[in-house]
This record gives C-alpha cells, structure tokens and sequence, in this order.
C-alpha cells in the first residue's frame, strides 16, 4: 500500500537531514505506530504519505514515495484526497465547514461523488463513529474527542485507504482517548484499512500496534515488531520500563501480557511501597465556594480547595469538566461570579495583574500565547522588568529549568518544552509561591515530561504549592501527591494520588494495572526493589 | 382518493429549510415595495409583516438571532432623523409646534441652523423617511435572519464555487480572531500587564500574538483544504481555461457598462440596453462553460420547490403592487406634508403588502437546529463548557 524507497528530506536551509536512506513498505491493512522524540521528524514523515512533504511544506525530496500505485512527486496532495485521508494535531484547525453533517460531506463533494452515495456514507460514518447525535452541531460547541471523531469521520467517508493521524489522543481525557483508539481499531479490523499514527503518549497505542517506527532523529528510522523495535528504544512507556527492569523477554505489550508475568515480581516487593508522605505545610491558598459561569452554562460549581506548601495537586477530568475556569478564577484573571479566594491574606482578583501574579502565576493552556518577541533574550529582559527584580533572574530561572536554549532564538522556533520552559521560567521570574500549570505536557516526548517532572520537584522543594491539571495519568503518577477528579464543575473525589489514582479504572497509570494500586511508577518499584532480585 | 392531497399536504408542510434565494427575493420585494413609499400605515404594515414571518419561520441558529440588532438599528435610524430635523432646522411649513431659542453661528457656517422654530410638518417629513430608510433595514435584517447566508454563498453557481468558499473561510475568520484577541489579551494579564513602554507597546503585545496565530491558522486551514481534496481541478487544458476566463472579464465589463449607460441618461443610447443584454449573454456563457468543467457535486443541495416560489412570488407581487399603485395614484404612497391631514391609505397597495404575509403559515417550518432530548444516545458526552478562548486545543 505504501512503499518509500531510499527517501531522503532536507528542509530548505538546514544543514543536516531530517529523513535520509529510508525504506519502507507498509501493508493492507497494517496499524503502524510512529514514535519518536520532539522534532525527530514523524510529521515530517507522515506528510510524505500524501505528498503535503513537499508540495506544502517546502524541501527537498530525493527518493520515490508510493502510496497506492502512485508518486507524491509529480502530484499535489489533493490529487491523493481519495487515497490518504490525514487528520491534524488540532482537529478544530482543520475544520472547513460550521456543522458535523457538512464537515463529513466536505471530501466527497470535492471528489465529485453522487448525491446518493454521499447521504449513504455520512449515515454511516455517524453511526460507526457514533456521533449520529451530533449532526446539526456546530463543530465549534463541540468537545476535545467529540472533535477528534468527526474530524476522523471527515476523511473517512471518501473510503481511504490509508489514515494517517498526528497525535489523535494527545488532547483527550483518558476515556474519550480509549474511545478513539477502539474506533481506529475497528477500521483496520473491519474495512482493512492501513493506519500510520504518530503518538507521544504510546503507552494506550502499543497494544493495537502491529508494526513500529521510530524516527531516531538522526535521519534513520527504526521499523520492526513493537517489541523489537521497543527493545532498543531510548524513550519508553511506563510497561516496557517496567519489563526493562524485571528482565522480561519478549517484552509485554499490553496490562494483560505483563500482569500474567508479574507474578513473581509481585512477590518480590513484598512491602508495600512507600512514598514520602507530603509534609502539610502551610495553606498558601484558600478558595471557598468558587464559581464560575458562561452565561447560562456553569463552567465551576461551588468549589472548595486548599493548596499547602510543598505539596503538588494534580487536578484531572474530562474535556470540559472545568478544569482551566478554575485555575483561571484562582488566578484572579479569569471571571469568577461567586466564592472567596484568600492568598496570604488578599484576592488574586482584587489586585492589580502584576500584583496577583507575584501570589498566584498561571502558565496557561496555550503557552506561547504569553511570548511576543522575536528573541528569548528579549523575553527575559522583558519578563526581569515586568516583574521588577535585577537583570538576568529569568535567565537565570530557565537555565535552571532546562539549561542551554539559545537566547537568540525565536520563541516559536523552540520545541514544545523548551517554550513551555520558557514561559514557566518568565512567570517564575515574579517569584510567585503558587504555580498553577494547565495542561503542560501536551506535545511533550518522555524526555521532556522527566524534565518538566524535575523542575515541579525543584518548586516544591522550594516551597511552593503547584496545580497541575492534565489528563495525562502516567505524569500524575510521577509528580503528584494529591490529585483532585473534576467532573460538571465539581471536584468528585480528591485525596492522595495512590488513593485517587489506584481506585479507578479510567485513571489508574499501567504500573498500578499491573501490580495493584499503590505502586504508581517504574521509579517506586525501582527504589522499593530488594537488591537480589535486581 | 381523498387521502392523496392530504397525504401530499403534510408532506409539503416536513419541517425543512427553504432555499436561502427564495427569502432573499422575499425580503428584497418588500424591502423595493418600502423604497417606493413614505405612507407611513404602509411602512408599518410591512414591518408588521416582516417581524411577523420572521417570528414564525426563523431558525433558532445564532445567525437568526441578529434580528433583534436590525430592529434596534432601525429605532435608531427613525429616532436620528427626528431628532436632526429638531436640531437642524426644521421651519420648513407654517405649522409652528416648537419654539426653540436659536443659536447664532459665525458667518462661516452660514446655511446651518441649529435649533429655532420647529414645524409639524420637518418633524413628520423626518419621520417618514427615517421610517422608509428603517423599514428597508429590517427587510434586509430579515433576510438574514431567515436565510442562513452562508448557505446562500453555497447555492451559487459552480463556477462561482471556489469564490463562494474562499469568502466563506473569509467570514469564519473574523469570530476566530476575536477569539485569539480575547485569549492574548487574557495571556497578558497574566504576565502582569503592560510593564510599562506606552500604548505602541500594549498594541503590539496584543497584535503580533493575534497575527501569527491567524497566520498559523490560515496554513492549517490551506493545508486541511488541500489535502481533502479541495481544488482537485482534474485536467483541463489551459486553451480552455483561458478562453473561459476571457469570456466571463468580457462579459463582466459588458454588463458594468451597460449598468452604468442605463442609469445615467446622458450616455448615448446605444451603450445601455444593447451592451447590457450583450454583456449578460456572454457572461452567462462563461459561467456555463465555466460550470461544466467542474467536477463536484453539492451533499443535500437547497431545491426550489413549491414553497420557495411562493416565497419568492410573493415577495415580487408587494413590489409590484406598490409599483402598480404608484402611477396609478402616487399621493397615496407619498402622502402630502404641505398640508396636514392623516394619511390616507387605500385598498389596493395595502392588499398588496398584505401578500407578503403568506409566506409565514404556507411554507413548512425549519427544521429544528438542536436535537431534542430524545435523539442523544449514551454516546453523548458532556459537550466543552469551558468558552474555546481558554478551552481550545492550540498544539
């Protein structure tokens, strides 16, 4: 179905290759998993598949790719809208149409197909994906995964044969993402048709994977079964860590391969594990009854929450459960119809902005809305004047948070975490004693996620009280001590992460399946490991 | 065999959505009829018309809603004109009803008056116009709240397609940047405000942020377009695609000519009406060639049924009315101001308006906007409370 032979890819201006010497051959229906780190190449890798590398994007390509009998080099990618149906990172960016039914239309009216078949194929497309619901919606109103679905349904109903998504899951809560994998499954189980994924976050992919690249980053890509390919791999979901460290071979690939060989480890770790139990320090933040609405919709329902030094709140939920309203009404910036938030003794909202962010700061969902200058020097310099300390202390912050970026890069030529590094050091930088993060890892490779996890650690240490909200479970899991599950505005449950975490099915990271709640990641079982088994 | 009209009835009478062309014609025949007089019954009889269709068939999509704004506007619109005849000048007529000390102006504004004796007769001359000029607002108000205009975009000719999409992603983008605004501008705050450096700075915070994520968005959105196929133009030779583009500037350039000769009397005959047709012709003729090599196809087009030529026939019959009735008896239409009386209003013009209100109980209602409770299923998750300016995913 797809065949690259000895591809190469240069980007106009770079010295070195982000693609060299690559052959492939991909199958009839085959669900491939790309993998690899930030900037490594995978989009660069799945934009060859319909030719948006480098009629779109710019470059140069040597080698031939083939999908489906015909080259990317002489067509433009429309003339492969039948083919290879792509869905984005942002599914909202990509959205053409106002309404679910006339998104699904959109491919098949470009390629000129009959009125008859198009009102048949988008009624079953809304059932297969089940969002029949939804179809007068506007695309708009609707939800992270509700939008991921029909932005897979909108390439679906010109019948691909290939389906390559970027990142599908990263923005889902953990069940609208399980949702989206079993659907991807099910179209490689019942229409054949071949998937190409890249994803961050591999652990929930692996077990669908029949087949795994990664991209080294150095122009090569590794191609092989997941556990071969994974043996090798420097980055690595928490379950292949975990098989790492109990010396498991073959590798288990799912919950259910590694629990059935985890007997004897289980035995081995005979105590249950110990983690520091969280100092309670002093409250560094009180909110009491907080409220948050749109109009007629409630975004935050009467919420109580205490934030004490040292102590890392980790705040999860669905898509839409009120997460960020609440980080933004702590904050004081963003509305708040009801309730009291007390900072050492004032309200974040009743202080002037740079006041309230010397108490509370805030590094917001889209983070690189924060940055407006061409340099990261000029970001620094600007960051020391807002905030009024000497010259050089947010350069000083980000060097310590991820040391040697470029001060003259721009800001948006940065990876994903060195920006979010950035903007964590230029809030830091008014040295507030309550961090409040909204979603810090997306687009973050493992490597990443361990750095931001060290910098949490160093705040903390500090003494600072931090609020991570994000879905991904296998981070709460390494930082948290208290999470907090939001859902219609409430806070449902909230206590320590072992408790909060290992109780719930939806939640639970894959080391609490494996060996039962209370051990939430590699690193516990690690340190909690008696030396003879090791 | 009773049953079968009846049968065909209620299938007329499934909710559905018009045409969006039809209640254009509809709105543009009231909004004519309402340029063709200043009666002031009349006026609010085809107010009373339009508010009442509008009422009764518009959908409950947020488009709809701006109707209300076109009603405001037009308040604002009679109660401006009243007010300048108050301010300005208004002794036209002998009929003094207000003394007003007047205020001297310097000499170099001489021609203005600014307050002074008001007349019965500048107030309710003010009054009729500000009612026309409001009444052809809100038919237009109406048009846009009864036709949803990106529709209308949509049902345009093939050749016109590409043109219709690309102003469609135009007018998305304007929500979209207001959006960015409100989310860059919260993003400010949080860095503590301004910092200091003048309103140049605050400007720039706020607009370079803006422009590159519009600048993103647009490249994600070209990109999106191209990969499902937008554009596919298959091979068309590029003899042809030439000549059709010839055909439809010519054209074009006829019909702008042949435009401007008719309503300007003093262009030499032979330029208007001929040119005019001519240029129609060609144009039509490009178009059609234009259209042939298009290969899309349109998922549930709009169809012009039975409805929509009612709609649409009774739009041109209230403009036909009042233009019939205006050589017939034009003092009814324009009722006098030299000499004060109510207004008369006679049968035939007020009959005519009347038509337009057919449209209201003999078309089939629209179809509803948002599923009642009963159609979703299990599968509906909670939909994103949060507003997209904090919510939305930006990768």
């Amino acid at each position: 179905m797809i065949r690259l032979k000895d591809v190469g890819f240069w980007y106009h201006g770079q010295a070195d290759p982000v693609l060299t010497g690559v052959d492939l051959t991909v199958g009839e229906g085959e669900l491939v998993l790309v993998a690899g780190r930030t900037g490594a190449g995978k989009s660069t890798l799945l934009g060859l598949l319909n030719g948006l590398v480098p009629h779109f994007t710019g470059g140069h390509l040597e080698g031939t790719v083939e999908v489906g009998g015909l080259t990317t080099g002489t067509r433009p990618p429309r003339e492969f809208a039948h083919l290879v149906g792509m869905v984005g990172q942002d599914p909202l960016a990509g959205f053409v149409t106002d309404t679910v039914e006339e998104e699904l239309a959109y491919g098949m009216e470009q390629l000129g197909l009959r009125p008859q078949v198009m009102r048949r194929r988008v009624e079953e497309t809304l059932d297969l994906l089940g969002i029949a619901d939804l179809r007068r919606r506007a695309l708009r109103t609707l939800s992270g995964g509700q939008q991921q679905r029909v932005a897979i349904g909108s390439v679906l109903t010109v019948h691909p044969q290939v389906l390559v998504l970027d990142e599908p899951t990263s923005a889902l809560d953990p069940t609208a993402a399980e949702e989206v994998l079993a659907t991807l499954a099910r179209l490689v189980e019942d229409l054949g048709t071949t998937v190409v994924m890249a994803e961050h976050r591999m652990e929930r992919v692996i077990p669908f994977a029949d087949r795994m690249l990664y991209v080294r980053g150095d122009g090569g890509v590794a191609d092989g079964a997941p556990p071969d390919v994974l043996r090798d791999m420097p980055i690595a979901p928490p379950i292949v860590a975990l098989g790492r460290l109990a010396g498991w071979d073959p590798l288990p690939m799912s919950v259910r391969d590694a629990r059935r060989r985890a007997r004897p480890l289980r035995e081995a770790l005979a105590s249950r594990p110990r983690r520091a139990d969280p100092v309670p320090g002093e409250t560094l933040l009180r909110g009491e009854g907080v409220v948050v609405r749109y109009g007629p919709a409630v975004a935050v329902r009467g919420v109580d929450l205490d934030l004490r030094a040292g102590g890392v709140l980790a705040l999860m939920g669905r898509n839409g459960s009120g997460k960020s309203s609440l980080l933004w009404a702590l904050q004081g910036s963003g509305p708040r119809q009801g309730g009291t938030v007390d900072v050492a003794g004032a309200d974040p909202k009743r202080l002037p902005d740079g006041e309230a962010r010397k108490r509370v700061g805030l590094v917001p969902q889209s983070a690189g809305d924060l940055l407006y200058l061409e340099h990261v020097a000029d970001e620094c310099r600007a960051a020391d004047l807002e905030s009024g300390v000497p010259a050089g202390s947010c350069r000083e912050l980000l060097d310590r948070i991820a040391p040697g970026i470029d001060p003259a890069a721009h800001p948006r030529d940065l990876s994903e975490g060195q920006r979010l590094a950035l903007v964590l050091a230029v809030q830091l930088t008014a040295s507030p004693r309550v961090m409040l993060l909204d979603e810090p890892t997306r687009g973050l490779d493992y490597d990443a996620k361990t750095a931001l996890a060290a910098a949490i650690g160093g705040l903390t240490a500090e003494g600072r009280a931090v609020v991570v909200a994000t879905h991904d479970v296998e981070f709460v899991a390494a930082v948290a001590d208290r999470v907090a599950v939001m859902a219609e505005g409430e806070i449902v449950s909230d206590g320590p992460a072992a408790d909060v975490l290992g109780g719930s099915p939806a939640f639970a990271p894959q080391t609490a399946k494996i060996l039962g709640p209370g051990w939430l990641t590699v690193a516990d079982v690690d340190a909690a490991l008696p030396e003879a088994v090791r | 065999m009773t049953a079968r009209p009846a049968a065909r009835m209620a299938a007329y009478f499934l909710p559905r959505d018009l045409h969006p062309a039809a209640w254009w014609v509809w709105t543009l025949g009231l909004a004519v009829a309402a340029s063709r007089t200043t009666n002031p019954w009349l006026l609010l009889t085809i107010l009373a018309v339009v508010c009442h269709v509008v009422v009764a068939r518009r959908p409950d999509a947020p488009w709809a809603m701006a109707f209300r704004v076109y009603v405001v506007l037009g308040v604002v619109i009679v109660s401006g004109r009243v007010l300048f005849r108050l301010v300005f000048g208004g002794a036209e007529g002998s009929t003094v009803i207000l003394r007003l000390p007047e205020i001297p102006l310097p000499a170099w504004a001489a021609g203005i008056r600014l307050f002074g004796d008001v007349s019965a007769e500048s107030l309710l001359g003010g009054l009729y116009d500000g009612l026309r000029l409001a009444t052809m607002v809100i038919c237009l108000g109406a048009g846009n709240a009864l036709a949803n205009p990106k529709r209308l975009l949509k049902a345009m000719p093939p050749a016109l397609y590409e043109i219709g999409t690309a102003v469609v992603v135009a007018l998305s983008v304007f929500p979209q940047l207001a959006e960015s605004v409100l989310r860059v501008r919260r993003a400010r705050r949080l860095r503590g405000g301004m910092g200091g450096g003048g309103r140049y700075r605050a400007l720039r915070t706020v607009v370079i942020p803006v422009l590159e994520d519009a600048l993103e968005r647009s490249m994600h959105l070209a990109a999106s377009m191209d990969v499902r196929g937008y554009g596919r133009a298959g091979a068309v030779p590029a003899r042809a695609r030439a000549a059709t583009g010839l055909l439809m500037i010519a054209g074009l350039s006829g019909l702008c000519v042949g435009v401007y000769a008719t309503l300007d009397g003093s262009t030499p005959r032979y330029l208007a009406f001929p040119v005019l047709t001519g240029g129609v012709l060609v144009a039509l003729t490009g178009f059609w060639f234009a259209g042939r090599r298009v290969r899309r196809t349109r998922y549930r087009p709009d169809r012009w049924g039975l409805a929509e030529i009612l709609v649409a026939a009774c739009g041109v019959a209230v403009a036909a009315a009042l233009f019939a009735t205006s050589s017939v008896d034009p003092t009814n239409l324009n009722p006098s101001l030299t000499d004060l009386s109510w207004p008369m209003l006679s049968w035939t013009p007020l009959l005519g308006v009347l038509a337009g209100v057919l449209p209201a109980h003999l078309t089939p209602r629209p179809e509803p906007t948002v599923p009642g409770p009963t159609a979703s299923g299990p599968t509906a998750t909670v939909p994103g409370r949060e507003p997209p300016a904090v919510e939305k995913a930006h990768a």
